[in-house]
């Protein structure tokens, strides 16, 4: 599935945010030289595809207290990691589950998940809770604590012109 | 922060719908006029509670590539290996994580056959081994912290 030329348009001119104003369509369309119907129909178009998950926003989780951010790896069995991971994915705390490639012999972990918390105590709780109550105390695994973040944003999939700068 | 700006923020992780006037569902199930949302909305964002408002994007769907990557860097040499991985535009996301490997950064690519370009780059400029781990599967969830 590829963009079309006037839908890499639209997203690149919507992928900094949505004008804040009441009808933001409109006057994306005014931008670009098109209707307010016909954005609103290739952005639906777009989210229909798969291409657009959801019009939302990016939390930045520090800001809002959640101070602990704890990615936590594990090295399951190439034939558990369905379960394993269907299974973390279902807790309340875990915000996203992926399976990896390991990277040998350094890196041993295939099953990556994050879990965000008020603070480190808490989520190192919850996380005993969640190995205890499914028998996951066989898994080897390791707590990854952020420390800093440098950077937080989308990516970006449509250059803009030129004149416009970002970082 | 108050509980009007709680409650939008976790509206908002839901999604808005597309619309002509994507702001008038928010505005009555909160009881606050449009006005108020987009203004509240501009003011997370200009306090950095937002990084962003607008399109969540599907990477694979849209045919661009996109991956998990680490590094092993040296205490002394991390805030320089920090600037030169940063001012890559495919860099979306950078963290410092108590490990071994103790940088962490996401990079996206709109070509796909351009992220090993970019990782051999980051390489090359800031001399550490990129360890590149890509998503192979990913399990759901719904993506929400309530705040």
């Amino acid at each position: 599935m590829v963009l079309n030329e006037s839908d890499r348009k639209l997203v690149a001119a919507i992928q900094d945010g949505l004008p804040l104003v009441p009808h933001p369509y409109a006057v994306l369309a005014e931008t670009l030289g098109t209707t307010e119907v016909d954005i609103i129909e290739r952005l639906q178009r777009l989210q229909d595809d798969g291409m657009v998950k959801r019009m939302g926003v990016v939390v930045k989780h520090r800001s809002l207290g959640y101070h602990a951010n704890a990615m936590v790896v594990w090295d399951i069995p190439d034939d558990a990691v369905d379960r394993v991971g269907s299974l973390l994915a279902a807790q309340e705390c875990v915000t996203l589950c992926y399976q990896r490639p390991r990277r040998l012999p350094d890196w041993p972990y295939n099953l990556f998940c994050m879990i965000h918390g008020r603070e480190r105590e808490a989520v190192l709780r919850r996380l005993a809770q969640i190995i205890a109550a499914n028998s996951l105390g066989d898994m080897p695994y390791e707590v990854l604590f952020s420390l800093r973040s440098f950077k937080q944003r989308g990516a970006r999939y449509a250059a803009r012109p030129a004149t416009v700068t970002h970082g | 922060m108050d509980n009007i700006d709680r409650a939008l923020v976790n509206e908002l992780q839901d999604g808005l719908p597309v619309c002509r006037r994507p702001f008038d569902a928010i505005s009555t199930r909160l009881g606050i006029s449009v006005r108020e949302v987009t203004d509240r909305i501009g003011k997370l964002l200009g306090d950095q509670v937002l990084s962003r408002f607008g399109p969540m994007f599907n990477a694979e769907r849209l045919g661009g590539g996109l991956t998990l990557c680490a590094m092993q860097v040296p205490e002394a040499d991390f805030e320089r290996v920090t600037g030169q991985v940063n001012a890559f535009p495919e860099v979306a996301h950078n963290y410092a994580r108590e490990h071994d490997l103790n940088m962490w950064f996401v990079v996206a690519t709109e070509r796909p056959e351009r992220m090993a370009e970019v990782i051999g780059e980051i390489g090359t400029v800031t001399g550490c081994r990129v360890y590149d781990m890509p998503k192979m599967d990913e399990f759901y969830i719904g993506l929400k912290l309530p705040v």
